[in-house]
């Protein structure tokens, strides 16, 4: 009969408003700057620059080989190499990025710059909170503010951040009879990959 | 004090300040002391309803609705208001300029006016009209005027859509509005609201005389309600605001405060047909029970009120919106004819003798149509499962 | 004459008068519609509450409602080449002088020559709910009757012109 379903969908709505005092799975709703969700480890936002040690500057993965600018599909990455060169967390002489900014205004999170990247220099962040009151220097990222040590990266990427670790220490281990053959191999990654592009 | 003196505080205390006022300034005096109250109270329920509201919703959908403004959020009214105060009044520049200005001030008018005639406790009314019902109708009928006006001046497409829905809509929904309130002038023999107020105001042992008590009085009660809730273009009958379709209908053109005002006049047409329903259907301001009438009157009408609101509320978190066809055919073709057969009912009671086999016969009447039309009206839309190919 | 008659009578007559000179097709219902609240504040001057609520019942919230949505349905430039050509002495408004200065000759002549016999002792009829529902259920149920079929002759006629005609529907 006509009306059924309109008292069904109206005891539906009712147990809903009242269960929503009682049970606490019901309500999912967190109270945003006081609570906060749990970090989830697959999520993204935008990309940040990991540094080996604790100094961000003589740590520096980036090696400004500029595979990432290139590939970037909405170019809000914008490098400048350096004149000279200085030794990375290994001591192997590199050269290093005078200049990284990332319009994060621009960026789309789409990830590609840290599948290019063959020294494992850049990942997606997880932090959303970014919200600024300009919406033009606060928004464009240099190179202090994206920097985030390695530890950062394990605590917000712990499975992913272990494999690149352990892929990394392999290549060490290798490089480490003769040294220089992991910078030819990076200059050959980075000459292929921007051929590619 | 007794009951009685708390009960008619408000009619004793106008009297005793009309003793200071001069002779000729008297029925001045008398309409400022009987309308600035009602000019307070019912947009400061407008304010409490509206977070009410957000809160109400928010719970159905397992929400917790505005917090952050004062205690519970309770404050949040406030900072609606200043927000829309402080925002840019902008008007089309094709726009009509003087009625696109007129429609929202003619719609709260409206709005406002009806407050006259509705008793909102014992003695407690404005202007005690022989036509009182009648008035209000009228009044009503022009808050459709107010809505093509607002509509047609914005020179917008989808403000013109919306004024064409709202007015058609609301012609469609008048005639059962009207025709589910005619049972009781036919009860009651009066047209004046006090007088169908004071009607309903006695006791049979306990048990209060409302005319929704009877059953063609609870098949209009429903009746009324669902063509109050249309009249008032609220979900599931919003389609002239349709925010999905035609993002807000109507007023679309409208900003800052007077969009404030599309929003007041739209609550307090929501309580004053609230209110009617009150008075018509629910004994207005007499309590529930015999033995508590020491309870004033005034406060069992808003809690009423209220509880309307309220049904409201549930209402519009529970149900999606209607299709224009839908909701032209469920008006023509369902409330239309039910409010006719209401109608034939409450002449069946009248003339037959009181006793169990009237409450039998008259139930059978509203109870055997409606079965009628529910069976019509569901013929041939069996809903099937739906079978998706790729989805699943 | 009280100050509320002169008040409702002007606004009756500024209204119609604003109805016969604006341009715009709706700002004429508009006016009219706001002539029309001005003879109903007449009735009730004339204390007449039932009807002059009636009236705003009917005129206000169904007639001119109605007329804004013919409006609306119809095509725009139809109704501006009707009220486009305003020469002051067309045949229309010929016509229409005509016919208005009959109907006001008839009025004003029935009005002058109107002489009660006797001054009136008795009171007015009173124009409330149920005397107009006496009224039409006894002496005049017969052309309230025949009112009823003409309109439901029209509401017929008007279902049978919106049907879809049979070549239509094939």
């Amino acid at each position: 009969m006509l009306g059924v379903g309109v008292l069904k969908g109206l005891v539906e709505t009712a147990r809903n408003f009242f269960g929503s005092y009682v049970s606490e799975e019901r309500l999912t709703t967190l109270q945003y700057p006081e609570e906060t969700s749990p970090r989830i480890e697959a999520s993204r936002s935008f990309p940040f620059l990991v540094y080996d040690g604790s100094d961000w500057q003589q740590g520096m993965r980036c090696v400004s080989c500029q595979i990432c600018e290139k590939e970037c599909p909405p170019k809000c990455i914008f490098i400048e190499k350096s004149p000279d060169k200085k030794p990375d967390a290994v001591g192997k002489m590199q050269f290093y990025p005078a200049k990284f900014d990332i319009d994060i205004s621009v960026c789309m999170s789409c990830q590609i710059c840290v599948e290019v990247c063959p020294f494992d220099a850049i990942k997606m962040d997880v932090d959303y909170n970014l919200s600024a009151t300009n919406r033009f220097s606060d928004l464009l990222l240099d190179k202090e503010r994206l920097s985030k040590s390695n530890e950062y990266y394990h605590e917000i990427h712990p499975t992913e951040a272990a494999s690149v670790d352990a892929d990394l220490a392999a290549a060490r281990e290798k490089a480490a009879p003769k040294p220089a053959a992991p910078a030819t191999a990076a200059v050959q990654t980075a000459g292929t990959g921007g051929a590619a592009s | 004090m007794t009951p009685v003196a708390v009960d008619q505080i408000f009619v004793t205390t106008k009297h005793l300040l009309m003793g200071y006022v001069p002779a000729f300034w008297q029925p001045l005096a008398s309409a400022i002391l009987s309308v600035v109250p009602v000019l307070v109270v019912f947009p400061a329920l407008f304010a409490v309803t509206t977070v009410l509201e957000r809160k109400g919703l928010g719970r159905i959908q397992n929400r917790l609705g505005p917090n952050r403004v004062g205690p519970f959020g309770f404050l949040q009214p406030a900072a609606d208001g200043i927000k829309s105060l402080t925002k840019e009044d902008v008007v089309p520049r094709d726009a009509d300029k003087v009625v696109h200005f007129l429609a929202p001030i003619l719609l709260v008018l409206a709005s406002f006016i009806v407050y006259a005639v509705l008793p909102i406790g014992r003695n407690m009314v404005i202007a005690d009209l022989n036509s009182g019902l009648l008035f209000f109708f009228a009044v009503g009928s022009m808050v459709e005027l107010a809505v093509f006006m607002a509509g047609w001046s914005s020179r917008s497409k989808y403000s013109l859509l919306g004024a064409m829905r709202a007015v058609a809509q609301m012609i469609s929904y008048e005639i059962p509005l009207v025709l589910a309130a005619v049972v009781v002038i036919m009860a009651a023999g009066s047209l004046s609201l006090p007088a169908i107020a004071e009607m309903q105001s006695g006791y049979t042992w306990i048990w209060p005389h409302w005319y929704v008590l009877t059953p063609w009085g609870f098949a209009g009660f429903v009746l009324f309600m669902i063509s109050a809730t249309a009249e008032s273009n609220r979900s599931p009958f919003d389609l002239p605001e349709g925010e999905s379709e035609i993002i807000a209908g109507y007023y679309i053109e409208y900003s800052g405060f007077k969009f404030a005002l599309f929003f007041l006049g739209e609550y307090l047409g929501m309580f004053a047909t609230s209110g009617l329903a009150i008075t018509l259907f629910l004994g207005g301001w007499s309590a529930p029970f015999s033995f508590l009438t020491w309870v004033p009157s005034y406060l069992w009408f808003f809690a009423k009120l209220l509880v309307l609101i309220a049904a409201f509320i549930w209402v519009r978190g529970t149900f999606p919106r209607l299709r224009m066809d839908q909701l032209m055919g469920f008006a023509w073709k369902f409330m239309l004819p039910m409010t006719l057969v209401n109608v034939v009912d409450a002449g069946l009671w009248h003339f037959m003798p009181s006793g169990v086999v009237r409450g039998v016969v008259c139930a059978a009447v509203i109870v055997i149509p409606f079965a009628l039309f529910s069976r019509r009206a569901q013929e041939g839309k069996k809903l099937q499962i739906r079978t998706y190919r790729y989805a699943e | 004459m009280s100050l509320f008659f002169l008040i409702t009578a002007a606004i009756a007559i500024g209204g119609t008068l604003a109805a016969m000179t604006r341009r715009n097709p709706i700002h004429c219902i508009l006016s009219l519609a706001l002539g029309l609240v001005g003879v109903a504040g007449v009735y009730l001057a004339l204390g007449a509450q039932f009807v002059g609520f009636t009236q705003i019942l009917v005129y206000v919230g169904a007639v001119a409602i109605l007329a804004t949505f013919a409006l609306m349905m119809t095509q725009g430039h139809i109704v501006s080449a009707l009220i486009e050509p305003r020469r002051a002495f067309s045949r229309s408004s010929v016509s229409g002088f005509v016919t208005a200065a009959g109907v006001f000759s008839v009025l004003g002549w029935a009005a002058q020559s109107y002489r009660p016999l006797t001054p009136s002792t008795q009171q007015a009829p009173a124009a409330g709910a149920k005397e107009v529902g006496v009224a039409l259920m006894h002496t005049y149920v017969l052309p309230l009757e025949v009112i009823g079929v003409l309109l439901t002759a029209a509401l017929i006629g008007a279902v049978v012109i919106a049907l879809p005609s049979e070549e239509e529907r094939s």
